[in-house]
């Protein structure tokens, strides 16, 4: 099935504009109010490479099918919601460029761009997967400050080299891209995922914190850091760069030498 | 649903509708509220070295056995009865051997339950595959302890 992208009042009516590439986008559809399968849809317009997928992706929902699903809020890379599978690699639709993944042959991208949702979750339509999973996970970890004692009357003062044990750890924005790209967790939703251990990690290693022995023994479980099988899927996936099999690394050390 | 009686099964389009959605997909082995309770142990911390730590020594009471075996003085036609015979007389290799045959078959069988633990779906698959695995294991490993220790090179 495709779909011409000359539709509307663009500048690209009639002849298209020089800068413009033509590129096809193969979507994994799914609505279970239509059938039980789901199937490549193929796209095919006139797009700026410069644009970014998720620009793609409004063009096609705004222009061509409304009936696109897809997660967006800020489109800057900051919320997380966009995530999906393009070119088969966990990336953010609002972070990944058009040139960054084609090559240009004539003016045509040389091969389809595939968009999927992430794996591991369930679809619920089109791109949109249920994080609830993800989320609980999450939630297990304890994902907040925890003290004893009277509250200071002011600020909680914390060392240069304090704050950056744990530096890289707060970029996490919970896009679940990274846990989504795990084969451990793809196999056993179980297991508490890449996510929910970096963000334990931020907290076992923050010095304001006072119940990492707490949060160790939860990812102590048959279920937690010890079913990491090192495959780094979650290192390449992470749009923030974090380090991420590092930091499950340092959670398994700290969890044997008991210092964090 | 009119379309459920008349046309059910013969065309998948009209099966489902904004009422009657089909099955979603969920993912294997959901968390759900049924999933066990943290079970509180450090098993998996002390299996997780013990890979770490018996795959160190493995390296070299292996590499060594196999350069002994095989490369050293005339090769794999030296073996017979009389060598080996020969080698455990001196308890160094049979603590040697002994060594290698726990810790072999513990590492292996500690990777294999990782293996079925991250690729069997079914609780009633992966209990049968363990059960497998451990009746091996312990035949293996006492068989091997039995025949080092009960050895008689006048066997006859």
């Amino acid at each position: 099935m495709e779909k011409s992208g000359d539709s509307g009042a663009e500048a690209s009516a009639g002849s298209k504009a020089p800068h413009l590439i033509t590129v096809t986008f193969r979507i994994r559809r799914f609505n279970p109010e239509l059938s039980a399968d789901a199937v490549w849809e193929d796209f095919t317009l006139e797009i700026d490479p410069k644009d970014r997928v998720l620009d793609a992706l409004h063009k096609i929902k705004w222009e061509l099918d409304g009936t696109l699903t897809f997660r967006r809020s800020c489109a800057h890379g900051i919320c997380g919601s966009d995530a999906m599978r393009i070119n088969g690699r966990n990336r953010l639709a609002c972070k990944t460029l058009i040139k960054d993944i084609t090559t240009v042959k004539d003016g045509r991208s040389a091969k389809p761009i595939t968009i999927e949702a992430i794996k591991g979750l369930t679809v619920l339509k089109d791109l949109v997967v249920d994080m609830e999973p993800f989320f609980q996970a999450y939630r297990d970890v304890m994902p907040f400050l925890v003290t004893t004692g009277n509250e200071p009357t002011r600020e909680r003062y914390q060392s240069d080299a304090d704050r950056a044990r744990f530096d890289d750890t707060t970029k996490c924005i919970l896009c679940a891209a990274c846990t989504s790209s795990c084969p451990v967790f793809w196999n056993d939703g179980q297991y508490f995922g890449p996510a929910a251990i970096v963000n334990a990690h931020r907290f076992i290693f923050d010095s304001r914190d006072e119940a990492g022995e707490q949060r160790l023994e939860i990812l102590n479980d048959k279920d937690g850091v010890w079913r990491c099988r090192t495959t780094f899927n979650c290192t390449d996936a992470c749009p923030r760069g974090i380090e991420v099999t590092k930091a499950i690394q340092e959670v398994k050390r700290a969890l044997i030498t008991r210092r964090f | 649903m009119s379309t459920e009686t008349t046309e059910a099964g013969t065309d998948d389009a009209r099966r489902y509708d904004v009422d009657n959605p089909a099955p979603l997909i969920t993912a294997p082995r959901a968390r759900t509220a049924r999933t066990p309770k943290s079970t509180r142990t450090n098993f998996e911390l002390y299996g997780w070295l013990f890979m770490r730590l018996s795959g160190i020594v493995l390296v070299v009471l292996v590499l060594g056995h196999l350069l002994i075996q095989l490369v050293l003085d005339g090769g794999v036609s030296k073996i017979g009865f009389a060598f080996v015979a020969g080698r455990w007389a001196s308890p160094f290799w049979q603590v040697w051997d002994l060594l290698m045959l726990w810790l072999a078959m513990l590492h292996g069988a500690n990777g294999l339950r990782t293996v079925i633990n991250d690729y069997a779906e079914r609780d009633g698959t992966r209990l049968w595959l363990k059960m497998l695995l451990y009746t091996a294991t312990v035949f293996t490993v006492l068989l091997g302890t039995l025949v080092i220790f009960t050895f008689d090179p006048n066997i006859r």
